[in-house]
């Protein structure tokens, strides 16, 4: 390593627990601690195998390091120069909007974007362009969980505690979490806790919760909310319900009961298939705990009923008394490096800097001064990320997409429907690192910059903002993000400022937020440069940021947390003779979200290489497959074909997928893009399937699922 | 113009079929509904009744979800029904005319031919039978700590009242007249361990023993001679569908108010669901049957799903009972391949039966881990596991064996660190390299730098590299890397 003083601090590209790094001017990668208690100010860091090898993606071969465009449909890329390729967008962009009106163009972000980034991107679509169409990727996410934050506690902060009040913990609930693999370092915080994992695979974090003495709970996909039900019957029955904290911070109790008193623990039981002791074991377990929390994540929220399978978890835990209560809570864990922030700051489509809504009058007029437009220009709100996608290159929908950050040919349910919709478009514009499933079928591909090449900000899975540095300068050719939105904004002669310097960009971030839920308006560069940890809402220069929420009350106007009714409905799609396997998707330790990174970083490749699909030995048998070999898992809308890994810990009725792989051993050729009604989240979480040996041809297929094109 | 639905009964079926209607039909443009239900009490959970007297439960709080939009009459009991007129007379003297007639007037709990219990089904003094929120209320009044109580009858409703009782301090005798208790579902081993479970929590249970004659002044004399000091009688001998409208108006009756797949009677314009029906598929007395009803006629009645049909319900009965967790699926005795296990000094039994690898019927006590998961194999239908013990014991199975601790023993293949998929054996190639303590070996293999929860195992692989001689090490090598 070289001297310390030459090392850059910043923060792993990957997920939203955004581990410390620093970065040697050379690229080298060491941890870095940024998790430490406020009281005992020392701590260590820690990394997963994927924050350790990211450096590999720094001198990457595959990487873009020239603008390319294909003259026509089919032909190949050719490199060009950034003027040309600016300008190409533009005109047509220009062109179609003349023709077609401003909602002909389209824009997709990601959570994986800056907050800076994401500001502009929003900035860009509704000011530059005039559309309302842009939505991103966090939609995929966060989505449920932040519409059943919003509805119960008035405002969606993931963790409204520091994650390091987990390390106190006694008893952590996690409902559809499976950290060992998602997060790693997480772990380290709850290493003193009991843990009781919900999860219908016997997972690394389940063997954790067995290991811990507490539990492992394996519902049938699709039926959290059943469990949550139980368990909150069982805790009114049994006693564990804390009256005074439901007299005096909620509202709502009788009909949330009203509701759950059907859903004994025997009833719930026979949906979800946990046993009801283990119900009753696990909320006695909460009730009779000081320090305990309940986190959720997207094993709860993706579904078609993922808002009020989280209301439901909700729910039980402010009957039990844990949120804002010293000590305890409810939090979900987000995903996405900057899950938290991209969701906060206008990329959204019904979203304005803030977390403010597009629709409120008072939100409108002050962004609109911000943005210095009439509040009229500024559109209403637009398709929901499956919806948008759906639209592309229908009669009324875009005509043109700009995706940035996003690889959503791999990310986004019934892939198959994705492609022909993105094949349909007049142009597509994809701004990336390396060039992914969907930069393969761009006309127009802009490289741009990767984490340790740029500057800005990161609000982490604690609603804590951090700041990501520059240590390396990008390779020769390559534009920040922002500059490719300004100089597209130039290019089009938008109205408005559109700087390409981070900290304009965040300055003129905390004045519009300024007022919003999420108020950034005193988080400074120049505090977060001298060392300070900053949650929003931070309202004023002077502000200490607020690291625990709902202390005193919750933020709707009486102060008090909703609880809301809701009931179990089931799997959008149920199992039948034809496709009588439930399929449930997640994640691998080794690779991040489409893989289009990891998969391209040769010790993550080695460790995980290919498509599996875990299925029981006794299923397995029964469909003439063994070990080893090739499956295909077809749903309804498709086949993804992967090598079959037996496990006996996995229900029978279940299969699962991993995410991270593209084309044949895609899995979301398989998923179903029903949607929740409130949050429009798609339902990866559970599908009906079939399972067959897969077909002779498709025996060297999986392998060409890992590659990436190495140029387009 | 909509069809106007009236209901008779307003328990936990009638209710629920009022709520599926206003599901599918939110504004009542297809449905109008009517419900009359005799019970002065709105609509409330029956179900929960037995936690209601276990204390889990105040009275207040088993009320059901009131649909909106839909005419309820409480406390008026219908008197006939004219179905050449279509017409529905009531107690009040009202009249309701229907397009369709929906019966869920349930059933009422029997009592026995037993001197002093009552007369014409209406309990004597200090008798209380246990079917509805009133006599559940009777019987609270009385469950005082210190009170004796008998029930009568060991069936599933009885063994919850004694169990509810006894949590609220009260000297339970629960007496049946049959060998063992639940023998509708039970067999006698089963019987026995449930027996065994109730007396270990104080309840004398005496079977194979009936009542002859209560005296509120002496208590209850048993057909065996003996007689129970009680200051109170619960019965719970079994119900009687409440089939007297239904028959008086000419519709077949038989043990209940026969009904087709459609939830017709022979009058295709009135129908009949819950525990007031008998369809051929359901098994009497589940609340499910009767919701599983309730939502294919209204699929049915307001027109959603045409072709919705009934076809009955898989029997599944799960005691609630504090402490003592029994579940009896199916039946036992339909299958061709039988596994048995019994520990009933520790309150544990299980039989399983299947036919072509599905599970046909299970009896599981204090197993409940495989309760949940048989109940769901019997339900899906879906093949069972091919490891048939280990589906019985569940999480009574021995666990599998402890992971192995001795870094000696340890496959140069396992996983140390999996934040980092660091094996043992780039543990051992690291040290062999010159990484001798577990900082070095932190920095080489990065082992330790995720969660840090590996650290004890790295120190044990450091400590036993620095113990292990040489030649161990070489030999080791043999089979590594």
């Amino acid at each position: 390593m070289e001297a310390a003083a030459h090392r850059t601090a910043t923060h792993c590209p990957y997920c939203a627990l955004q581990c410390g790094q620093w970065i040697s001017p050379s690229g080298e990668v060491d941890a870095r601690a940024v998790y430490v208690k406020e009281d005992s100010p020392s701590g260590v860091g820690g990394m997963c195998q994927k924050g350790w090898t990211s450096s590999a993606l720094l001198t990457h071969p595959h990487r873009l390091t020239s603008p390319l465009v294909r003259p026509s449909r089919g032909a190949g890329f050719v490199e060009t120069d950034w003027g040309s390729a600016l300008s190409r967008v533009a005109t047509k962009l220009a062109a179609l909007r003349a023709e077609h009106g401003p909602d002909s163009v389209a824009v997709f972000g990601a959570g994986g974007l800056t907050n800076e980034k994401a500001y502009l991107l929003g900035k860009f679509a509704r000011v530059a362009l005039g559309t309302s169409q842009i939505d991103y990727n966090g939609r995929f996410c966060m989505s449920s969980a932040a519409a059943a934050g919003n509805r119960a506690f008035g405002v969606d902060r993931g963790m409204p505690f520091p994650v390091t009040d987990l390390d106190d913990a006694e008893l952590v609930v996690l409902a559809g979490a499976n950290v060992a693999e998602t997060m790693p370092p997480l772990m380290a915080h709850l290493a003193a806790a009991r843990l009781v994992v919900i999860d219908p695979r016997r997972t690394p974090t389940a063997d954790r919760a067995i290991a811990s003495g507490g539990l492992h709970l394996a519902p049938r996909p699709g039926t959290d909310l059943a469990l949550a039900l139980g368990m909150l019957h069982a805790a009114v029955v049994d006693g564990h319900v804390d009256p005074s904290y439901v007299d005096d911070r909620t509202t709502g109790f009788d009909d949330v009961w009203r509701v759950v008193s059907q859903w004994w623990p025997e009833r719930a039981e026979r949906v979800c298939g946990v046993a009801a002791t283990d119900m009753r074991t696990v909320v006695r377990w909460l009730a009779g705990t000081r320090r305990r929390y309940v986190l959720t994540a997207r094993g709860v929220e993706q579904h078609a009923h993922g808002v009020d399978t989280v209301t439901a978890w909700i729910n039980l835990s402010l009957a039990l008394g844990l949120p804002g209560r010293p000590g305890s809570g409810f939090g979900t864990i987000t995903g996405q490096g900057n899950g938290q922030g991209g969701r906060e700051h206008g990329q959204k489509s019904d979203q304005l800097p803030g977390y403010r809504h597009i629709t409120d009058p008072a939100a409108r007029a002050h962004v609109a001064s911000v943005w210095g437009v009439p509040e009229p220009s500024i559109p209403g709100p637009g398709r929901s990320a499956v919806e948008l996608l759906d639209a592309l290159g229908r009669p009324g929908g875009p005509k043109a997409l700009l995706v940035f950050g996003s690889n959503v040919l791999v990310s986004a349910p019934d892939a198959q429907a994705v492609a022909e919709r993105l094949d349909a478009l007049d142009l597509l514009v994809v701004a990336d690192v390396l060039p992914g499933e969907t930069a393969s079928r761009a006309d127009v591909l802009l490289p741009v910059a990767q984490w340790a090449e740029e500057e800005g900000t990161m609000t982490n899975l604690e609603g804590r903002v951090l700041r990501r540095r520059r240590a390396v300068a990008p390779p020769p050719g390559v534009r920040t993000d922002l500059e490719v939105i300004s100089g597209l904004a130039a290019a089009l002669g938008a109205p408005g400022e559109f700087p390409s310097d981070p900290r304009t960009v965040f300055d003129e971030l905390r004045r519009a937020s300024s007022g919003g839920i999420a108020d950034y308006t005193g988080v400074s560069y120049a505090r977060l440069d001298a060392g300070e940890a900053l949650h929003w809402p931070c309202p004023a220069e002077g502000h200490p940021g607020t690291p625990r929420l709902f202390t005193d009350r919750f933020a709707h106007p009486d102060g008090r947390a909703r609880m809301v009714p809701v009931d179990h409905v089931g799997p959008d799609e149920d199992v039948d003779a034809d496709y009588p396997l439930r399929l449930t998707t997640g994640r691998v330790l080794v690779h991040y979200q489409s893989g289009a990174q990891t998969r391209r970083v040769t010790e993550l490749a080695a460790t995980a290489p290919e498509v599996f699909v875990e299925v029981h030995p006794d299923t397995a048998a029964r469909h003439g497959l063994a070990d080893g070999d090739l499956a295909d898992v077809t749903s309804r809308r498709g086949t993804t074909t992967a090598r079959v890994r037996c496990v006996p810990s996995l229900r029978p009725d279940t299969v699962f997928l991993p995410f991270h792989f593209g084309g044949p051993g895609a899995a979301n050729n398989v998923t179903n893009p029903a949607l929740d009604p409130v949050s429009r989240m798609p339902e990866f979480k559970v599908a009906a399937v079939k399972l067959e040996a897969a077909a002779p041809a498709a025996a060297d297929r999986t392998r060409t699922t890992t590659s990436l094109p190495a140029h387009p | 113009m909509s069809r106007h639905v009236v209901v008779i009964g307003n328990g936990m079926v009638g209710a629920r079929f009022a709520e599926e209607v206003r599901r599918r039909d939110p504004d009542g443009a297809r449905v109008s509904l009517t419900v009359l239900g005799a019970e002065s009490h709105p609509a409330y959970n029956r179900v929960l009744l037995s936690t209601v007297l276990a204390g889990g439960l105040r009275p207040g709080m088993v009320a059901l979800p009131a649909a909106d939009g839909v005419e309820v009459h409480l406390g008026v009991a219908v008197t006939g029904i004219d179905r050449a007129a279509r017409v529905v007379h009531a107690d009040d003297g009202s009249t309701h005319h229907y397009d369709e007639l929906v019966l869920a007037t349930g059933c009422r709990a029997w009592l026995p031919p037993v001197d002093g219990l009552g007369a014409d089904g209406v309990p004597a003094s200090g008798v209380s039978v246990f079917r509805d929120l009133d006599d559940c209320e009777r019987i609270l009044a009385t469950a005082v700590p210190g009170a004796r109580v008998a029930v009568v009858g060991g069936g599933l409703l009885g063994v919850e009242a004694a169990r509810g009782l006894t949590g609220r301090g009260v000297a339970v005798t629960l007496v049946h007249p049959r060998t063992h208790l639940m023998e509708g579902l039970l067999d006698p081993e089963a019987g026995d361990v449930l027996a065994g479970a109730l007396r270990e929590i104080g309840i004398d249970v005496r079977c194979g023993v009936g009542a002859k004659a209560w005296d509120p002044a002496t208590g209850l004399d048993c057909d065996d001679g003996s007689r129970i000091a009680a200051d109170a009688v619960v019965v719970a001998t079994g119900v009687r569908a409440n089939t007297v409208l239904a028959a008086d108006a000419g519709l077949a009756v038989d043990r209940g108010i026969r009904v087709d797949d459609r939830l017709a009677t022979d009058d295709g314009r009135v129908h009949a669901i819950g525990d007031c029906a008998q369809h051929p598929g359901a098994a009497p007395g589940l609340v499910q049957s009767g919701w599983e009803q309730a939502a294919v006629l209204a699929d049915l009645l307001t027109g959603t799903d045409p072709a919705a049909r009934y076809r009955g319900t898989r029997p599944v009965t799960r005691l609630k009972a504090q402490g003592i967790d029994l579940a009896a699926v199916g039946d036992v005795d339909a299958g061709d391949e039988q596994l048995r296990i019994s520990d009933p000094y520790r309150g544990r039994y299980g039989v399983l039966s299947l036919r072509a690898d599905r599970v046909t019927g299970a009896v599981l006590i204090g197993l409940p881990d495989a309760a949940a998961t048989i109940t769901g194999l019997y339900d899906s239908g879906a093949p069972a596991p091919s490891d048939r013990l280990a589906l019985l014991l569940g999480r009574a199975l021995p666990g599998e064996a402890a992971p192995v601790t001795d870094p000696g023993r340890l496959p140069g293949t396992a996983i140390v660190c999996r934040c980092n998929t660091v094996t043992k054996n780039a543990l051992v190639a690291a040290w062999r390299a010159g990484a001798t303590d577990v900082d070095a070996l932190a920095r080489r293999t990065r082992a330790t730098t995720g969660c840090g929860s590996c650290r004890d195992a790295v120190c044990g692989i450091r400590d036993w590299l620095g113990r292990a001689d040489p030649t161990a090490v070489d030999l080791w090598q043999a089979d590594a890397v």
